[in-house]
């Protein structure tokens, strides 16, 4: 059972990175995300991470991707012009993706973790539910949390800066 | 499922984000595949946090996942700002830097 969702969830994700990458059109690019990251969500569930699981549905695919689909809407879906600027660069660049891939799997499987080729040891029922990674933000890694409270804060008068109609339209 | 399966697919997705970056020219799609990137970072963090059986890698996770939304609306703002001015939407053309 677990391995059918695993290869299940897994292609889900490879065929939504893939889309990303091969659709002309933008907006079907980000629908193709959405598939990706809800594969990823179920991968979460499977390796007991319910809580990061649920923030990825909650926060990435719902929120994040409606902006993107709004300013995919606002922008309009331009197809690229197919000039290339570099010759080749369509046929390099999947030969650097291939030797990128390798040599990660080399550098990983590779490495002397004993444990990469098990299940993991066996956690308790509350490993990785909201109540164990609440207690720990607010106690261990306090200050991580404030900081990323203060980033957020920060992009979003960024983003208010940056979008904003210029009154003397420079 | 040991947790190989799980690192081999993140490097696979991972691979796959920076081949997108490196093919696309459109800065939306060059977003999107940054995203791509950053989940896959995600999956190896939650692999890793399961083998070791410590919940501070998904602790981890969860902060890269709030970065990774500022950069998102940091990233759709600069295409606004270049839409409204209406500059190409190419970063092969966008290559000039002026205050």
């Amino acid at each position: 059972m677990e391995e059918i969702l695993f290869f299940a969830a897994a292609l889900g994700a490879l065929g939504g990175a893939v889309g990303v990458v091969l659709m002309r059109n933008p907006l079907f690019g980000v629908l193709a995300l959405i598939v990706h990251l809800f594969s990823l969500a179920v991968l979460f569930l499977l390796l007991t991470a319910a809580f990061v699981a649920a923030a990825q549905v909650v926060v990435y695919a719902g929120a994040v991707m409606v902006l993107y689909v709004f300013v995919v809407a606002y922008v309009g879906d331009e197809h690229e012009p197919a000039w290339e600027p570099i010759p080749g660069q369509r046929f390099l660049a999947p030969l650097l993706g291939a030797a990128l891939f390798v040599e990660l799997s080399i550098a990983v499987l590779g490495s002397s973790l004993l444990a990469l080729g098990t299940d993991g040891p066996d956690v308790g029922p509350g490993f990785g539910d909201p109540a164990a990674i609440g207690k720990l933000l607010l106690e261990r890694f306090l200050l991580a949390f404030e900081a990323s409270s203060v980033l957020l804060l920060l992009a979003a008068v960024g983003a208010v800066v940056l979008a904003a109609r210029r009154r003397e339209s420079a | 499922m040991s947790i190989e399966w799980y690192i081999v697919l993140s490097s696979l997705l991972f691979a796959i984000g920076a081949m997108g970056i490196l093919i696309r020219r459109s800065p939306i799609v060059i977003l999107l595949c940054l995203e791509l990137m950053l989940n896959a970072g995600n999956l190896a963090l939650v692999a890793f946090s399961r083998m070791v059986g410590n919940q501070d890698g998904q602790v981890f996770a969860v902060i890269v996942m709030v970065v990774a939304a500022c950069e998102v609306v940091i990233g759709l703002g600069l295409i606004v700002a270049i839409y409204r001015r209406k500059l190409p939407l190419d970063v092969d053309e966008l290559r000039t830097l002026r205050g």
